[in-house]
């Protein structure tokens, strides 16, 4: 202790403290402010970009989410649409076998009526014939049967008799 | 890969070459050694020893010089500052390394066991019963080995960060250097500073923290070269770095950190009576304790070095040459982590003081 205490330089005490305390405030002006300041400037700037890097993933992900959803929504328009469509064609299709059918019936109906009338029309005038040869066939008949006197005589009395009975 | 390798050897040569410096040295005490075995009549292997403890001493000791190579003499003088009424500002060439006096302004100086003592023109040395100078010791404030390394050091250390703290002005990604700086910044301020003091005060303290992590890892690597610059193995300097501590601590506190000195919460009564003196003791002690172990942890490192180095050239079989030669690389890589570890402890141990200091609540 004694040698220490002998040892013990005031001059070297002296230099050390005022050397020290000058590189103190030297350092901490020209280089440990600057230095970490810029640390910290930096570590800031890590964790923003950090941050931002992480809200951008949140971001994608979410218009991912909602990529998938305008994508299911417009499959889904689709497929309605196209069931739309299909339903739509088969109502076309059962309306125009529907209208088909009608005009069909239609004009069967139509001609059978005409036939109808044709066939009316070919009696008429066959009955119209058959009449006509009648009465060709009566007149040639009576012209014979009133020829002659006698004849006529005998048809007056047969008429006459029957009056009689009466 | 080249720039490694060079780093790699010139690390591996930093680490042997004191080894080398003291060969130098071993050689120069033969020589020398002989004249004395002659007048003080001891063994020549006591002479030897004796010197080199001397040298060791002396390799951790202050010096008025600035020895690059001392056994060669390459070493160049030092300004002297004293005050002994009046200023006397001279190179400390004028010592001659000591052996000679030196005169300034009529006043006669002598070094005397590496302190400067006020003699006569003669330069006699008078001596008390315990082999202790009596002459008067004039106020030294001289630019000594430690204080210019201090300052070399100093300027490196703000040369290296104002420089790193300028290349964030274009990037705020760290150039080449701040690779490797950065990470010991951000260690500070995330393993020291924070989980000490605090998220809320520790802003404050940064400054403090960072220059005395830096200051005392720089001089303890600088001690470890073999140009004897351990600065942080010197008492006074460790004084100064824990007063400063001890200062901001007291300047900084908080009315919790008195209240648990004077009033110690949760405890009964006369336990308070008790815990008040003792932790008032405390106070006193903490730093003091920072600046022991910083101080015994340098010094013990430096002398187990030397003395294996030493060892090295007492011993003439050369298997025990090798494995001193091992062991002393072994302690040498284990005093580059002791650099660094002493550099953490007291960082770590001023921010656990300042947290202390800011401690607002009793939670305890």
């Amino acid at each position: 202790m004694e040698t220490l205490l002998n040892d013990f330089s005031v001059g070297l005490f002296f230099w050390q403290t005022i050397l020290f305390v000058v590189l103190l405030f030297l350092l901490r002006k020209f280089a440990w402010k600057p230095i970490l300041n810029a640390v910290n400037e930096r570590e800031d700037s890590i964790q923003e970009a950090l941050d931002s890097a992480k809200e951008a993933k949140l971001e994608m992900a979410k218009l991912k989410s909602n990529n998938e959803d305008l994508l299911n929504e417009a499959r889904a328009e689709r497929d309605a649409m196209l069931k739309e469509a299909r339903t739509m064609k088969d109502s076309i299709v059962s309306e125009a076998k529907v209208s088909a059918n009608e005009e069909a019936d239609k004009i069967v109906a139509a001609a059978r009526e005409s036939i109808q009338h044709e066939k009316m029309a070919a009696i008429t005038e066959l009955k119209n014939q058959v009449a006509g040869l009648s009465i060709e066939i009566a007149e040639r008949i009576l012209k014979d049967e009133l020829s002659s006197a006698d004849k006529q005589k005998a048809i007056i009395d047969n008429v006459v008799k029957d009056i009689n009975l009466n | 890969m080249q720039v490694k390798k060079l780093v790699r050897t010139l690390l591996l040569l930093l680490l042997v070459s004191p080894i080398a410096i003291f060969a130098q040295h071993g050689n120069e005490e033969h020589s020398s050694g002989n004249h004395e075995v002659k007048t003080e009549e001891l063994s020549e292997a006591d002479v030897k020893a004796a010197k080199r403890k001397a040298y060791i001493k002396h390799h951790l000791q202050d010096s008025y010089d600035f020895a690059i190579w001392h056994a060669k003499g390459i070493e160049f003088p030092l300004p002297v500052i004293l005050f002994d009424e009046g200023l006397h500002i001279f190179s400390s060439s004028k010592f001659h390394h000591g052996e000679s006096v030196a005169e300034s302004k009529g006043n006669f100086y002598k070094i005397f066991h590496g302190k400067i003592y006020k003699t006569d023109a003669e330069g006699t040395i008078a001596m008390d019963d315990h082999h202790h100078p009596t002459n008067a010791k004039p106020l030294d404030f001289s630019i000594t080995k430690n204080v210019f390394t201090i300052m070399l050091m100093s300027i490196l250390i703000f040369f290296l960060f104002s420089r790193f703290a300028k290349s964030y002005k274009t990037s705020l990604v760290p150039s080449k250097g701040g690779k490797f700086l950065e990470p010991l910044i951000i260690f500070v301020r995330d393993e020291i500073a924070i989980p000490n003091i605090g998220e809320k005060h520790y802003k404050k303290y940064m400054s403090y923290l960072l220059t005395v992590f830096f200051f005392i890892w720089f001089l303890n690597l600088a001690g470890m070269t073999p140009l004897g610059i351990g600065v942080t193995n010197n008492i006074a300097v460790t004084f100064a770095l824990a007063l400063i501590t001890f200062l901001i601590t007291q300047l900084t506190s908080k009315k919790a950190y008195w209240g648990h000195i004077f009033w110690m919460p949760g405890v009964p009564v006369p336990m308070k009576f008790i815990l008040a003196p003792i932790e008032l003791l405390g106070v006193i002690i903490k730093p003091f304790a920072l600046m022991i172990r910083l101080y015994a942890n340098m010094t013990a490192g430096h002398i187990v070095i030397m003395s294996l180095i030493g060892l090295l050239y007492v011993f003439t079989n050369w298997f025990a040459k090798g494995a001193f030669l091992g062991l002393t690389l072994f302690l040498s890589i284990i005093e580059l982590l002791v650099a660094f570890l002493q550099a953490y402890i007291f960082t770590m141990l001023t921010a656990l003081y300042f947290g202390g200091a800011v401690a607002e609540h009793d939670d305890h």
